[in-house]
């Protein structure tokens, strides 16, 4: 479904991505995780095109990223991304967030777009607000509908660039009941995140960078399960995070 | 004081100000419109457009700014029949001091207007742009719909002192004997020798017009201050 062939990614002279290769199946759920400054954010947003590469390629549903007449913003309205900092439209309000989107892209009617936002309210739990503003909402409710913003667009697949970093611990959980939720429905899911009690319960793999390199690429049991046999660098990166 | 001041001559006068008035308005309500318009696609030209484009418009910009208005004024009245008839083939085009001043006001306030409103897009957190291409946007749609909006809200202060700038530059239009507020009131008051009255009465009505200006650019901001 999504193919990662030897990237690489520069910004000036600093190599921020070096050879990484990967493949992401259909339902899937996949977490990315490594230390600041691993690339980790970088590799997601070359996922949908929001970063270019420098060399290799990116395959999404058989339509390369790198060919000249890819139209990215088709391929983008084909999968969701829910940002670290929410991104909510400030000046719309909770539906029409979730509308616009679908009208001016999807070009559906105003009556159908209502109807699957309010839908998708429903399953974040967040029918109520409606039509109140993003400025009124905590930050677990933002990033909430944020999420049902990406999935009003139907996309295949859902990146998730660190969603739970910018929120209050109690708000984390909120947030992440619906990403198990969403996983639990069979999306294919990519996240880079922190939160490694999440990946250790619903990725089925989990990738592990460093300094722009994919170090590991393992099944979760694996991962978690099998520390010996992960390379020096996950172990380290284990140890430290798993002492909490 | 000496001078006594002699205010009769102001309300026989008030028709002949009231045209002069009218050309002002028209002047102020054209340029802004089409200064801000003219303004808006050269910031998009400056800030997404290909690398030469964007130098030329950041040419015609710093261009316009470096010009004394005076000078633009002048230039407009002079050239503009010389071009069209150049390019129209008709040697008795005459294009008359009204259109020309428009034009060179126009010409000249998009070059302040563009920056504002580039300050005011670049304004807009950057994440919003990729949330708007993140489910599919083009960078146009992201413009209208995500970007602009906000954009607009941030600039609007700014945009309406530069038009209170306006209205007092086209006063200038005197110097191609069109007959705007400053240069009616000039007229009168040396024809009735009132000339000290004439000038005292359009500073006030000026005040007039750039306080509520001004007052209206104070409430949007504090609304702004109390927005996301």
């Amino acid at each position: 479904m999504i193919e990662v062939k030897d990237v690489t990614k520069h910004y000036g002279s600093f190599q921020v991505l070096s050879n990484c290769s990967t493949v992401i199946e259909r339902g899937e759920v996949v977490v990315i995780c490594g230390p600041s400054g691993s690339g980790k954010s970088t590799l997601i947003k070359t996922l949908n095109g929001l970063e270019r590469i420098t060399s290799g390629d990116i395959v999404v549903e058989g339509v390369s990223l790198t060919h000249k007449k890819t139209d990215f913003a088709k391929l983008r309205s084909r999968i969701g991304m829910v940002f670290q900092s929410f991104e909510l439209f400030p000046h719309l309000s909770v539906i029409e967030n979730l509308t616009l989107g679908q009208m001016r892209v999807l070009k559906r009617s105003k009556q159908e777009s209502i109807e699957r936002g309010v839908g998708y309210l429903q399953k974040v739990g967040l029918a109520a607000h409606r039509d109140k503003y993003p400025g009124q909402l905590s930050g677990g409710q933002q990033q909430r509908v944020a999420i049902a913003r990406a999935l009003t667009m139907d996309p295949v697949a859902m990146l998730f660039d660190e969603p739970t970093s910018a929120l209050d611990p109690e708000m984390v959980g909120e947030v992440l009941d619906v990403m198990v939720k969403l996983a639990d429905d069979g999306m294919t899911m990519v996240c880079v995140t922190h939160e490694m009690g999440f990946a250790r319960k619903v990725s089925d793999r989990v990738i592990f960078m460093d300094q722009g390199r994919i170090i590991e690429d393992c099944t979760t049991e694996g991962f978690f399960g099998d520390v010996q046999n992960r390379s020096p660098r996950a172990q380290e990166f284990l140890a430290q995070i798993l002492t909490h | 004081m000496n001078y006594e001041f002699d205010w009769g001559g102001i309300v026989p006068a008030l028709p002949y100000l009231a045209q002069g008035m009218q050309t002002t308005l028209i002047l102020v309500v054209v340029g802004m419109t089409l200064g801000i318009s003219l303004g808006c696609v050269l910031a998009i030209l400056r800030i997404f457009a290909p690398k030469p484009i964007a130098k030329l418009a950041a040419g015609y910009v710093n261009f316009f700014r470096s010009m004394p208005l005076i000078l633009t004024i002048f230039w407009m009245f002079f050239l503009m029949p010389i071009v069209l008839r150049a390019i129209t083939g008709n040697p008795y085009l005459s294009v008359g001091a009204m259109y020309s001043a428009i034009v060179a006001l126009v010409l000249a306030e998009s070059a302040y207007y563009c920056e504002i409103i580039r300050a005011g897009i670049n304004s807009v957190r950057s994440g919003q742009m990729a949330a708007g291409k993140a489910i599919g946007m083009t960078t146009l749609q992201c413009l209208r719909w995500v970007v602009l909006p906000q954009a607009l809200k941030n600039m609007t202060p700014a945009l309406i002192n530069q038009s209170i700038g306006l209205l007092k530059d086209t006063s200038l239009v005197y110097v191609i004997s069109l007959n705007d507020f400053l240069g009616a009131a000039g007229q009168m008051g040396l024809r009735n020798g009132q000339l000290v009255e004439f000038y005292l009465f359009s500073a006030a009505v000026y005040l007039v017009i750039c306080s509520a200006g001004v007052a209206l650019v104070n409430h949007l901001q504090k609304k702004n201050k109390q927005a996301f």
